[in-house]
């Protein structure tokens, strides 16, 4: 086998991926009593997905993605309540008004160590946390933006309480965008975000153009999040503060390490393990279960995460490490 | 007027002791502790538990409140973070909120969700005004002085240790190179664990100090660890007068924010930190030379 064409065998879609959607998109079928519960899944693993374009493949430690997701989920909700009720029409504008947003903030995460990314992400979320709590004549503030009503799905699919319809259309727009995402992260543009994260020095030395590789990587994994707020509002038809919060980000990055950061599926593995943890735990003790999720990551940490979650990838991170020091 | 700039020099003396621990652990190790903030929790329940529950005097609390955090700072220290440091960060980000998630579940679990409430001694309640009759005045609160004069005391004890003698010439050359060095016969991991220690008490002791300011509940390290962050960040973690600099401007900026836009409360802080941030990424006071 030569080089071309063992490197577009790892691009090329598994059968094990064609099982994998078919029974995703089964799943509010068959288990229609729990179509909210998949709805909620599938939006968070889209958000999960756009942050693995940014922590795992380009390794930008980023503790703020939820200014994405909220700005996404706040801009949805009012193109509907004010403008125009069409899901799709609100999607596209949650979208690109999160893509702008990573546009201008992509100029924030250019410089300094992985402490300065750190708070400048955290930073940022917590400014359009304050901005949103402080004009709250539009976003509602504390309350929450309520009153959203959406129109039919193309005009022909209500959105109903059981959630069938919402958790086909968030489906949806997950395999769109995990497509799309899978296309970038194999296409050349994505080897280059590999090499920066490996070794940025390096990267540079070979001609690729950090800076801009940064920008791009950051706007579309913007969009990305954006797209998973936009969904979040219209399916639950309501928009409140929270979805700007820290736990926002820590649990979605908690979900990526759980299924493994670096890899599409990390995401959405993990997006389903969290949720269903989360579940049992709150379910045992509603009032302390950060304690078993404090001692869940402390354990992880500890053994190893690539040794916990994924035996056969540990090489590649051992060569990130190699990299890194 | 000069009384906002006395209460946030006040509550910058504050977050700087509570922060200076942090900017000390990052600098030799390389390490982001998010958990810092639980040390300052710590020390702040084993003075409320000691002067309620058991009658023991504020100022004999004080004490107390930083041996019992550094102890358990040492102690987490050889146990659990060990291992971490040569892990990447985002390993360390997770390792640390872990412990800070566990903090505060068990701080919920064993004092219950409610803010606790401080009784301060008689001789710190009350409060002097200056120029009282100008258009400058200036009231001064007595616990606030008294944090005044603790936190610079400190402050002066940690930059003659730092500067002028044996051991602090040992972790100033730590920070800078510890492979180094360690090659000159400093035992690196020995200074380091006193720093951690110390640097756990010292929050400790802030948690203790701040306890009446702050306000003091379960979810103390997760709510101020932005602001002990902001300092460590933008204050650089090179030398002491750096985080100084930056936890006075933050206490500052953070008082005068919530007086006179309450609105916007904290939008101030964090404006001002990213652009300090994007204008300087390695913090306002980098020694050239060292080894970021």
């Amino acid at each position: 086998m030569n080089a071309q064409t063992s490197l577009l065998h790892t691009a090329r879609w598994q059968s094990l991926e064609f099982v994998f959607w078919a029974l995703a998109f089964a799943s509010p079928w068959v288990l229609a009593q729990h179509a909210l519960i998949i709805n909620e899944i599938a939006i968070v693993a889209l958000f999960a997905v756009s942050l693995d374009l940014v922590l795992g493949y380009t390794g930008i430690v980023s503790l703020g993605h939820a200014a994405f997701l909220g700005f996404g989920a706040y801009s949805a909700a009012l193109f509907a309540k004010h403008i125009h009720p069409d899901p799709l029409l609100g999607l596209a504008v949650g979208m690109s008004a999160a893509t702008l947003l990573g546009a201008v903030c992509s100029l924030s995460i250019m410089r300094g160590s992985d402490l300065t990314r750190l708070m400048v992400t955290l930073g940022t979320a917590l400014i359009l946390l304050e901005l949103a709590n402080k004009f709250s004549d539009l976003t509602g503030g504390a309350d929450g933006l309520q009153g959203v009503i959406m129109g039919p799905l193309l005009g022909r699919f209500e959105f109903d309480l059981m959630g069938q319809t919402s958790a086909w259309y968030s489906l949806a727009v997950l395999w769109v965008l995990f497509v799309l995402a899978r296309r970038l992260v194999h296409a050349p543009l994505g080897a280059t975000l590999k090499a920066i994260r490996d070794n940025r020095l390096r990267a540079m030395a070979i001609g690729i153009p950090v800076t801009a590789r940064l920008v791009v990587v950051y706007t579309v994994a913007a969009g990305i999040a954006g797209a998973a707020g936009a969904l979040m509002a219209q399916t639950t038809g309501f928009a409140s503060l929270d979805v700007f919060a820290m736990d926002r980000s820590a649990d979605v990055m908690l979900m990526l390490v759980i299924g493994g950061v670096g890899w599409l599926y990390g995401g959405i593995a993990g997006a389903v393990a969290f949720k269903l943890m989360y579940d049992v735990i709150a379910n045992i003790t509603p009032q302390y279960w950060t304690f078993w999720m404090g001692l869940f990551l402390v354990v992880l940490v500890l053994v190893g995460r690539e040794r916990l979650i994924r035996p056969w990838h540990w090489f590649s991170t051992s060569a990130r490490r190699g990299g890194a020091s | 007027m000069l009384t906002l700039l006395f209460d946030g020099v006040a509550y910058g003396m504050l977050l700087f002791i509570l922060a200076v621990g942090l900017c000390v652990t990052m600098g030799l190790m390389n390490f982001i502790n998010l958990a810092h903030g639980a040390f300052a929790m710590l020390g702040g329940y084993v003075t409320v538990v000691l002067m309620q529950r058991h009658g023991v005097p504020f100022l004999v609390c004080l004490p107390l409140a930083f041996l019992a955090s550094a102890a358990v700072g040492v102690l987490l220290e050889r146990t659990l973070y060990r291992p971490m440091y040569k892990k990447p960060h985002l390993d360390q980000v997770l390792f640390s909120i872990g412990l800070a998630f566990m903090a505060v579940a068990s701080a919920d679990y064993f004092m219950g969700s409610q803010q606790q409430i401080m009784q301060l001694p008689d001789w710190l309640r009350g409060r002097t005004e200056l120029f009282a009759d100008t258009p400058f005045v200036l009231g001064m609160g007595h616990y606030r002085l008294f944090i005044i004069a603790v936190c610079a005391a400190l402050t002066i004890g940690l930059q003659y240790v730092l500067s002028a003698t044996r051991f602090g010439s040992r972790l100033r050359a730590s920070v800078d190179d510890a492979r180094a060095a360690s090659g000159l016969g400093i035992n690196v991991n020995v200074v380091f664990a006193a720093t951690f220690a110390v640097g756990s008490g010292l929050a400790g002791l802030g948690g203790a100090l701040g306890a009446e300011v702050l306000g003091l509940d379960p979810t103390f390290p997760l709510k101020f660890m932005v602001y002990f962050l902001i300092v460590v960040a933008v204050g650089g973690t090179s030398s002491i007068t750096g985080p100084l600099l930056a936890a006075l401007l933050l206490g500052i900026a953070d008082v005068a924010g919530k007086y006179y836009i309450p609105k916007l409360g904290a939008f101030i802080v964090y404006a001002l930190m990213i652009a300090i941030l994007i204008w300087r990424p390695q913090g306002l006071y980098v020694r050239q030379g060292g080894k970021s």
